[in-house]
C-alpha cells in the first residue's frame, strides 16, 4: 500500500459520487424523511436528551446503511472490481474506502446536527461542545472502521439492500451504545472528563476493528 | 524491460465442487506467446484470472519470476495488462480521465500525459477523449480497455476475447498491439477464433479431457 | 468418543438430579445441603443449568470462529463444515441459555427481560447467529460461502470482548459482577457458593462442555455425509 495511491482512489471516489450522486442525493432525502417522521411522532413533545440522543444516531444508522455499502456494490455493479483489483493492492482499496466512508458518515452526523438544532431547538441544545465534537468524529471513524468490511462482504451476495443492515447492527450495537452515552452527556452538559470512559471504549472499538479488517479484508476482496 | 516468466503447475479449478478444468501445466519464457481455446464453458476466463493472479487455484500452483527472480504473485499485477469482458472502466469518467486515474491509483510514475495520449491515439480514442465513456459504444469501450492495457507496457499482455465488439478497423488495431506486444514480451491471448490463435505459437485446449 | 457421550450423560444427569433433590436450608450441615442464598432461595438452582448452558454457548462461538479462521489459511472445505456445525450448535445452546435466563428473571427480578448487559450481550449474540445464516444463504458459490462467513464469523467476534468486559462496567445491570450496586445490597445478587454446589456446579462445566463436544462430532459426521451425497448426485 502507498500513500500516494490510496489518496488518488480516495479521489476518483469522491470525484465519482459528486457526477453521479449515487449515495449523496438518497443520503439527503433519507436524512431530511427520518427527522421529518420523528417531527411527526413526537409534534410538540419535549423529548429528554437522552431521547434526543438515541433519535440522533437511529437516523444517522438508518442513513448509513443506505448509502455506506455503495462503495463496494457499485464497483461490483459496473464490473470495475476487476479493474481495481488489477491496479491497486487490498489494503490500498481498503484504506481508501475506509476513509470514503468515514468522509461521508462524518457530513452525515454534520447535516444531522444541523437539521436538529433548527427542529429542536428548544432540547437539542449542546451544551459541552468539546464531548460532543470528539463524540462525532470517532463515531463516523467507528462507523466506517465496521461497516466498511461489511459492504465489502454483502458486494460479493445477491440480497443486498435487506443483507447490510442485518450484518452490521449486531457489530456495531457496542459502538451505537457508547455514543448515545456520550451524547447525552454532552447534552447534559457533563463535563468533558465525564465522557473520557466512553472515548476509551470508542478508540478501543475502532482500532479493533480497523486493525481486524485490514487482516481480513483481502479474504473478501479477492475471489 | 523487465522479462517477466511464467509456469502453472497441476492447476485445477473447481467451483461449487464442480470441475472446470483439471492439471492445466504451462510454462513460458520472455517473449513466448500463448493461445489459450476451449469450447464455451472450459474455463477460458477462469485460467486468464489465474494467471493474471485476480483467483487462486483450487489446485496447483502458479509461480511468476521478473529477470529470474521468484516474485509474488500479488506483485505481477503490475506488470500485466489485461483485456477482458468482465473488466470495465468507469461510466462516469471520460476516456482521458479514466487513464489517468487509473495510472495514479497504480502509482506509476512512467506514465506521463504523453504516454496517455500517444495511447489513446493509437486505439484511435483522441477524438473522443473527452466524452464520458458511458456515451461510448461497446466497440469504443473495447478499444480503450486496450489503450489501459497496454499503457504501462507491461511484460505480459493477456487477451481474453480480444476482437469482441470490434469492428474491422479495431481488429487492425488490436493485430497492431499484437505485434508491438511480441517485440518486447509475452502474449496470452484466450480465444475461439482460429485467425486469433494463429497469433501465438503455443497452445493449451481446455476441456478436451471427459468430465 | 465414547467415553465423551457417556461422560457428559452421567454428569448431566448427576447435576440435575443432584442440583434438584438436595435440599435449602438455612444452616447447611456438611454435604448434603445448600447454603441460602439472600435473594434467590431456590431460584439459586438454576445457576447449575443456565451458567452452564451460557458458557457452552461462548465455547460453541469459539469453536466455530476457531474453524473459521482455519477455513482461511487452509481453504479446506471440512473446516467450513465445522465452523458451520458450531454455529448451528452455538444458537441451539444461545436459545436454551435464553430461554433459562428469562424464565429465572421473570422470577427473580420481576419480568422476563430487562436489558441488563448480560441479557443484552445474549441478544445481539442471537442476532449474530441470525445475520451469519442469513449471510450464508445469499452467497451461491461455496468457497464464498465459506471465506465470506468466516470473515463475518472473526469480525462478529472482535466485539466480543467489548461485551463481556465493557458493556457491564458502562450500563447498569442485574447479573452478578455488574455496575450498580458493589456491596451486594441492592439487586445485584453477590454469588458465594458452598463447596459442594461449587462441585456440582464445576461438575456441570463439564457435562456440558462434554454434551457440545458430543454433539459436535455427530454433527460434523453428519454434514460430511450429506456433503460426500451431494458430491455424487449433485
Amino acid at each position: 500500500m502507498s500513500a500516494s495511491s490510496t489518496f488518488a482512489l480516495v479521489r476518483k471516489d469522491v470525484h465519482s459520487e459528486l457526477r453521479t450522486r449515487y449515495a449523496l442525493n438518497a443520503l439527503i432525502m433519507f436524512v431530511v424523511v427520518a427527522v421529518a417522521t420523528i417531527l411527526f411522532a413526537l409534534r410538540s413533545d419535549q423529548p429528554t436528551s437522552s431521547v434526543l440522543a438515541g433519535l440522533y444516531w437511529v437516523v444517522v444508522f438508518f442513513t448509513a446503511m443506505s448509502g455506506l455499502s455503495r462503495t463496494f456494490v457499485s464497483e461490483e455493479e459496473r464490473g470495475t472490481t476487476m479493474t481495481l483489483q488489477l491496479v491497486a493492492t487490498p489494503s490500498t482499496v481498503y484504506f481508501a474506502k475506509l476513509i470514503v466512508n468515514t468522509a461521508l458518515t462524518f457530513s452525515l452526523t454534520i447535516a444531522v446536527t444541523v437539521l436538529y438544532m433548527t427542529v429542536f431547538s428548544d432540547s437539542f441544545v449542546i451544551q459541552t461542545m468539546s464531548t460532543f465534537l470528539v463524540t462525532v468524529i470517532l463515531g463516523s471513524l467507528g462507523f466506517a472502521s465496521a461497516s466498511t468490511i461489511i459492504a465489502a462482504i454483502v458486494a460479493k451476495a445477491n440480497t443486498r439492500a435487506t443483507l447490510y443492515p442485518v450484518l452490521s447492527f449486531p457489530i456495531l450495537v457496542v459502538l451505537l451504545m457508547t455514543v448515545m452515552s456520550a451524547t447525552t452527556k454532552a447534552l447534559d452538559g457533563e463535563p468533558f472528563e465525564g465522557a473520557l470512559g466512553d472515548f476509551q471504549i470508542l478508540a478501543g472499538y475502532i482500532l479493533a476493528m480497523t486493525g481486524g479488517s485490514y487482516l481480513l479484508f483481502e479474504y473478501v476482496w479477492k475471489e | 524491460m523487465t522479462s517477466v516468466s511464467l509456469k502453472l503447475d497441476g492447476v485445477s479449478k473447481e467451483f461449487n465442487r464442480r470441475l472446470i478444468f483439471r492439471d492445466v501445466s504451462i510454462s513460458l519464457q520472455g517473449g513466448d506467446t500463448l493461445a489459450i481455446t476451449g469450447r464455451n464453458g472450459s474455463g477460458k476466463s477462469t485460467l486468464v484470472k489465474i494467471l493474471c493472479g485476480l483467483l487462486s487455484p483450487t489446485r496447483g500452483t502458479l509461480m511468476y519470476a521478473l529477470d529470474g527472480k521468484d516474485i509474488e504473485v500479488d506483485a505481477i499485477k503490475d506488470h500485466i495488462g489485461l483485456v477482458s469482458p468482465y473488466l470495465q472502466m468507469y461510466d462516469e469518467f471520460t476516456g482521458l480521465e479514466n487513464l489517468e486515474v487509473l495510472s495514479r491509483i497504480r502509482a506509476d510514475r512512467n506514465i506521463t500525459g504523453e504516454t496517455i495520449a500517444e495511447a489513446l491515439k493509437n486505439v484511435g480514442l483522441w477524438d473522443r477523449r473527452n466524452d464520458f465513456v458511458r456515451t461510448y459504444s461497446s466497440g469504443m469501450k473495447q478499444r480503450l480497455k486496450y489503450a489501459f492495457a497496454v499503457l504501462h507496457r507491461p511484460g505480459v499482455l493477456v487477451l481474453d476475447e480480444p476482437t469482441s465488439n470490434l469492428d474491422a478497423d479495431g481488429i487492425a488495431m488490436v493485430e497492431r498491439c499484437v505485434r508491438e506486444q511480441r517485440s518486447h514480451g509475452m502474449l496470452i491471448v484466450a480465444t475461439n477464433d482460429a485467425d486469433e490463435a494463429i497469433w501465438c505459437s503455443q497452445r493449451v485446449v481446455l476441456g478436451d479431457e471427459k468430465v | 468418543m465414547k467415553a465423551v457421550k457417556f461422560g457428559s450423560v452421567i454428569l448431566i444427569t448427576f447435576v440435575l438430579i443432584s442440583g434438584l433433590a438436595i435440599p435449602i436450608s438455612s444452616n447447611p450441615q456438611g454435604w448434603l445441603e445448600f447454603p441460602n442464598i439472600p435473594g434467590l432461595e431456590e431460584k439459586a438452582r438454576n445457576i447449575l443449568y443456565h451458567v452452564p448452558i451460557a458458557w457452552t454457548t461462548v465455547v460453541a462461538f469459539l469453536v466455530g470462529t476457531f474453524y473459521g479462521f482455519r477455513y482461511l489459511k487452509t481453504k479446506n472445505i471440512d473446516d467450513d463444515i465445522k465452523s458451520v456445525s458450531a454455529a448451528g450448535l452455538g444458537f441451539m445452546f444461545c436459545l436454551l441459555a435464553t430461554i433459562t435466563g428469562a424464565i429465572w428473571a421473570k422470577f427473580n427480578w420481576g419480568s422476563f427481560w430487562n436489558w441488563d448487559p448480560r441479557e443484552t450481550s445474549i441478544f445481539v449474540l442471537l442476532l449474530i447467529y441470525g445475520a451469519y445464516f442469513a449471510l450464508r444463504s445469499a452467497l451461491e458459490t461455496e468457497e464464498k460461502r465459506a471465506s465470506l462467513s468466516a470473515v463475518y464469523s472473526i469480525i462478529a467476534g472482535i466485539t466480543v470482548p467489548f461485551f463481556i468486559f465493557v458493556m457491564p462496567r458502562i450500563m447498569s445491570g442485574l447479573h452478578p459482577g455488574a455496575k450498580g450496586d458493589p456491596d451486594g445490597s441492592g439487586p445485584v445478587v453477590q454469588l458465594k457458593m458452598s463447596p459442594n454446589m461449587l462441585v456440582i456446579f464445576l461438575l456441570g462445566l463439564v457435562g456440558f462442555t462434554l454434551f457440545f463436544i458430543w454433539l459436535f462430532n455427530l454433527r460434523v459426521r453428519l454434514a460430511r455425509l450429506e456433503y460426500q451425497r451431494s458430491v455424487q448426485h449433485p
